[in-house]
């Protein structure tokens, strides 16, 4: 198969599994970062403790769930705990090293939302809420995050802070006490951005194949801070597609096939 | 010595259990959810309650559609895996069938506000929602400092339903209950409640419960009913999978008005109790 011949999709879920360290303990955000964290664990990371908000620890699904407490989830778990035992000892217990999640909206310090778009009251759009995101953003001991790149996604002000990343910047994390580290990835369908060391901002440090700085830069809502040294990603090689395919199929007909 | 509960029908346990006005927790995180008790309610016209749970999910969508609910506690408000509760959304943002209030919070500030309730203490305490939205819209989440290290936690006020109802899998002929799989909140919400149904796949000899089984002993729930399904569309492990196809389906019977009336009328209010709702269903060519 040619290099070319794959989606950015394909791109950004390729990319944020390469991100996941093998046997790291990962608290699992559903769609993106569950069908990142499973391709992961179908390639170079097997060893991946996954963790659902269901209280499934150590879930190893042939199919990717749609929700986050289907069957498939607690049948292959390692241990599945209650709703308070999962929050209480084992995220904010401090012992989930990796958080997964995904947005509607992002800031520039990485906080985002998933709450409303528009105003709270008033809303032009209302999202399903936090679940457990704020939770997962505050007490991993570091999150990744992924969403699609554009305006309406990356934005000058959020509509609403759902989960904190860097705040205000600079030490605004660390003075409002929360134990993790925060976001130390955004993967998105055009390329990767990192939080800058000191003031925390997220800077473009790495494009996708075939994405230039100027597309990223217009379809990011705020003046985006581009590294000196910025690198190409990988393109995706056939074996991790093979793979990411063959899971999403299987997906696609387990779920299909119940009516 | 409290008393035994009652083995009997889901309707009359609904009947004597739930009143209109009454704050009600319908709970079972994606596993265990109990449709068929919130079909009873729904046929009940059981009015202007306060409903709480994590994830209202398609159950709660279907009350607020029918006209059931004045209030939702919640912390995550979607179909999962789908998109949006539509009938949620239109309540929230149109004020259809009619206006709705919203209590929010995230899932682990439910969670031990249920925990909290359990154990008769006034509120639930835990780190985080600090430095977010959440805090300014929900009056009942605040900050308090640890008197011993200085800490700053969040509390918030402890959930005392007056009613709790969620689905298990087997009962025995006392009316204790045993579940196992994904068991979410449910304990912490029955017991945390005045009163408790607790509809089950079936009614057994023995639980053959191994120690250390989520087992929910007769004396703390009012009401046990044998309802087989009644957790379908969502699943009972040992039992049925969740039907991922309905879920989607629901997307498009919701998104509507005219489309949902037609068929919470046709396939709820226009059927006598679970079972038939189900033949309604399968006799239907499309769910719609």
């Amino acid at each position: 198969m040619p290099d070319a011949a794959y989606t950015s999709d394909e791109m950004m879920t390729i990319q944020a599994a390469r991100m996941i360290r093998n046997g790291v303990t990962l608290f699992v955000g559903i769609g993106l970062p569950s069908a990142a964290a499973n391709l992961a664990r179908l390639t170079h990371a097997p060893d991946t403790v996954l963790i659902y908000e269901s209280g499934t620890i150590g879930a190893k699904p042939t199919v990717l769930p749609l929700s986050i407490g289907d069957g498939e989830l607690s049948e292959t778990a390692d241990a599945v705990v209650s709703i308070p035992e999962i929050f209480s000892y084992w995220l904010q217990g401090g012992r989930i090293g990796l958080g997964f999640l995904g947005a509607a909206q992002i800031d520039k310090y990485a906080n985002i939302n998933s709450t409303v778009i528009g105003d709270y009251n008033k809303p032009k759009v209302r999202l399903p809420g936090s679940g457990g995101a704020q939770e997962i953003a505050g007490f991993c001991g570091e999150v990744l995050i992924t969403l699609r790149q554009n305006n309406r996604a990356f934005v000058k002000k959020l509509d609403f802070l759902t989960s904190g990343g860097y705040f205000e910047g600079g030490d605004s994390r660390q003075k409002l006490g929360l134990p993790g580290k925060g976001p130390t990835n955004v993967i998105t369908d055009l390329g990767i951005l990192t939080p800058d060391p000191e003031t925390k901002e997220l800077t473009l440090t790495s494009l996708h194949p075939g994405v230039t700085v100027e597309q990223v830069v217009a379809a990011t809502g705020w003046p985006l801070k581009v590294a000196s040294n910025l690198e190409t990603t990988a393109a995706p090689n056939a074996a991790e597609l093979r793979v990411l395919r063959d899971l999403n199929e299987r997906t696609a007909r387990a779920h299909a096939g119940q009516a | 010595m409290e008393a035994l509960a009652h083995i009997t029908s889901l309707s009359e346990a609904i009947r004597e259990t739930v009143r209109d006005g009454d704050t009600v927790a319908l709970e079972g995180f994606t596993h265990l959810i109990p449709f068929a008790a919130g079909h009873e309610i729904i046929r009940q016209g059981k009015r202007d309650l306060t409903v709480i749970r994590m994830t209202p999910d398609l159950i709660y969508d279907q009350l607020i559609g029918a006209g059931c609910v004045k209030k939702i506690i919640f912390s995550w408000g979607g179909n999962p895996g789908v998109g949006s509760l539509h009938r949620l959304r239109d309540a929230v943002e149109n004020g259809w069938p009619q206006p709705i209030e919203i209590e929010e919070h995230a899932h682990a500030g439910m969670a031990a506000a249920y925990s909290a309730g359990a154990s008769n203490l006034p509120f639930g305490m835990l780190r985080g929602y600090v430095g977010t939205d959440l805090v300014k819209y929900n009056q009942r989440i605040k900050f308090i400092d640890c008197p011993f290290t200085g800490a700053k936690l969040a509390a918030i006020p402890a959930h005392r339903p007056d009613v709790t109802i969620i689905h298990a899998q087997k009962a025995d002929r006392k009316g204790n209950v045993l579940m196992w799989g994904v068991v979410g909140v449910q304990k912490e919400a029955v017991l945390a409640a005045q009163r408790a149904i607790v509809t089950v796949e079936e009614i057994v000899d023995d639980l053959h419960a191994p120690p250390n089984s989520v087992v929910l002993p007769s004396w703390v729930l009012s009401a046990v009913c044998e309802v087989k399904g009644g957790a379908f569309p969502s699943y009972a492990q040992g039992y049925y999978q969740r039907d991922n196809a309905f879920y989607k389906a629901w997307d498009v019977i919701a998104r509507d008005r005219a489309t949902f009336q037609t068929w919470i009328d046709r396939h709820v209010l226009g059927t006598k109790d679970f079972a038939e709702y189900k033949r309604s269903l399968e006799g239907a060519t499309s769910h719609a």
